[in-house]
């Protein structure tokens, strides 16, 4: 078995008394699109900020490529190739497009003027790369706040693919938008994982689930209450799991660990073994 | 389309309109005004406004966090009382005014610590308004002292080439703070911080270390400016530089500068500050009621803050009509 490209182990994180997530583990391949879903307060968010470096996990550990990685700042998280497209798509209002996109890794000029963003570049670059996502072009000098929903979600999108990115996670990524829009969306992880980029859809929407992941994880309470692969699942058996919270295959096995966590398990087996 | 074209010179007109109406008091007191067109004139009104630019600029990046800081005028009083005490201990220049310009930095971190705790930036530095001249005055019994000191005022008073000190010293700020607000991460930062806090954090943005640069580099340039002002008074007095927080912040905001925070320009705080002091002079020269000055500032302020509102409604509406334009089906 290959080595996951990013592998969570045994992730434990609590707030004061409220304990977010109980010994979570997780395995992605490379090019692998997964579904996490769950209800409100299952645990999804904070699973996807320890990914992306904005918490720190109390227990666990998170492997890239097989070796232990520590995601302690979003800048981690980034270097590391994991890109994060937030709910609220996380730009800034009254800056650029591009100004955006680049945010936090401006270009800069070279020489003397080593100090000073490179405008011309960046505005170049930022066409570019949302030309090539396919999705509506809004003009890059543009203020974020004078674009549409769906041309701010290509923004985020286009900032969270454009560097070289290995794991795209994207936190509703069609709350919000129109049906024209969400087809865009889904045209755009379809994209990512032909070039071999790993997904994480968080989702209320399973019908999003259904059409773009291969594989999906449902969460109930901060511990993982099951998982299936698309083919072999429908929507109504998603439902029942988000919302009774356990795995309908455990009983019929007759108790102990069902077909879906064993198979977690393994993964975890194989992927930490020396490589 | 026609809608389209009169927002866009809407815009036009409200982001630039500062520039025009300067451009208009200018031309209309030289009218009114045989001493207003002379080079004499413009040098007195310039060094008027400069150690305002001087400190707008630290300001202007400020405001560009969606902070303020309230606490300069103070501190300008108590730069002034600490630079004659200095003296009068006998302490040479190159020592003064190193420690004074520490004090200011040391004043805006303060500031800037308690800021990026979560303290609103108002009180924070409404704290420290009181505290800096209320130390003024323990050190300076409340009198004031005369300096004597050369470079002091020289800095003040001297002339570099035609232009005064002073002049010079803001022209050199105001070029640098454009330059680092346009130009550099830091400016960029800055103006992210302030639009959208937690975005700015999402992209690994370093929000505490910005807050705290912007209110340091503010208590720098406020310390300069307190000099600037002590050799130009010729004296170092506790009640220095009452009200100046509200002039400059009334440059900057007049500018155009975002009371909310992620837009500004240095530009616009340079040619906000030169208005509220043309206008000042304009009417002096015209012999108004120097107290009639005070109320024309207020009302140019008003309508200034007014403009700075509609500039938001107004892209915000333009908005509206890109997304109207875009094919796509609503939900």
């Amino acid at each position: 078995m290959t080595v996951p490209l990013i592998e969570m182990r045994n992730i434990s994180k609590s707030f004061g008394a409220v304990v977010a997530l109980r010994q979570v583990s997780l395995s992605i391949a490379a090019g692998e699109v997964v579904g996490l879903v769950g209800d409100n307060a299952a645990g999804k968010s904070t699973l996807m900020k320890i990914l992306s470096g904005v918490y720190t996990p109390d227990a666990g550990e998170i492997m890239l490529d097989g070796r232990a990685q520590a995601l302690a700042t979003p800048m981690d998280a980034r270097g590391a190739g994991i890109e994060m497209v937030y709910q609220d798509f996380a730009l800034v209002p009254e800056l650029s497009v591009t100004q955006n996109i680049f945010l936090g890794r401006e270009l800069l000029q070279g020489g003397l003027r080593s100090k000073f963003v490179d405008k011309a570049k960046m505005r170049e670059r930022a066409t570019h790369w949302i030309e090539r996502l396919g999705l509506r072009v809004p003009p890059v000098d543009t203020p974020v706040r004078a674009t549409s929903g769906g041309q701010q979600q290509a923004v985020a999108i286009a900032r969270a693919t454009a560097f070289d990115a290995r794991l795209v996670i994207m936190d509703e990524p069609t709350a919000n938008l129109a049906a024209a829009a969400i087809e865009k969306v889904r045209a755009a992880i379809g994209r990512l994982r032909s070039h071999g980029v790993a997904v994480i859809v968080i989702s209320h929407r399973i019908e999003d689930i259904l059409e773009t992941a291969d594989r999906a994880i449902v969460l109930k309470h901060g511990a993982v209450v099951g998982e299936r692969r698309i083919e072999d699942t429908r929507g109504d058996e998603l439902v029942h799991m988000i919302v009774a919270g356990r795995d309908p295959r455990d009983a019929a096995a007759g108790g102990g660990d069902g077909d879906g966590a064993g198979a977690a398990a393994d993964g975890g087996a194989g992927g930490s073994a020396p490589p | 389309m026609a809608g389209f074209d009169r927002r866009r010179i809407g815009l036009f007109a409200v982001r630039y309109g500062l520039f025009f109406a300067l451009g208009a008091w200018v031309v209309a007191m030289s009218i009114a005004s045989e001493h207003f067109l002379t080079w004499l004139n413009f040098l007195n009104v310039a060094r008027q406004a400069a150690p305002i630019v001087i400190i707008a600029v630290g300001m202007t990046f400020v405001m560009a966090t969606a902070g303020i800081d309230l606490s300069v005028g103070s501190l300008v009083a108590l730069v002034s009382v600490l630079v004659v005490t200095f003296f009068g201990l006998g302490l040479p220049t190159e020592i003064v005014i190193p420690a004074v310009l520490a004090l200011g930095l040391v004043s805006g971190l303060v500031n800037g610590y308690f800021v990026q705790l979560g303290l609103p930036p108002f009180v924070v530095t409404l704290a420290m308004l009181t505290t800096l001249r209320g130390i003024g005055f323990v050190v300076s019994d409340g009198y004031a002292t005369p300096v004597r000191d050369d470079f002091v005022l020289w800095l003040g008073r001297g002339q570099i080439g035609p232009l005064h000190t002073p002049i010079v010293l803001a022209i050199v700020v105001a070029v640098i703070g454009g330059v680092v607000l346009g130009k550099t991460r830091f400016g960029l930062y800055s103006l992210a911080v302030g639009g959208r806090e937690e975005a700015a954090r999402a992209m690994g943005i370093n929000v505490r270390g910005i807050k705290l640069a912007v209110y340091g580099a503010i208590g720098l340039l406020g310390a300069l400016a307190g000099i600037v002002l002590t050799g130009r008074l010729g004296n170092g007095s506790p009640n220095a530089g009452i009200m100046l927080e509200l002039e400059v912040i009334a440059a900057t905001v007049l500018g155009g500068t975002s009371l909310f925070g992620g837009a500004a320009t240095i530009a616009g705080t340079v040619a906000g500050a030169l208005f509220i002091n043309f206008v000042r002079n304009g009417l002096n020269l015209l012999g108004v009621n120097p107290f009639w000055v005070q109320v024309a500032t207020g009302l140019i302020l008003l309508l200034a803050v007014l403009l700075n509102t509609v500039v938001n409604r107004r892209i915000t509406e333009w908005a509206r009509v890109l997304r109207a334009e875009e094919p796509e089906p609503g939900p």
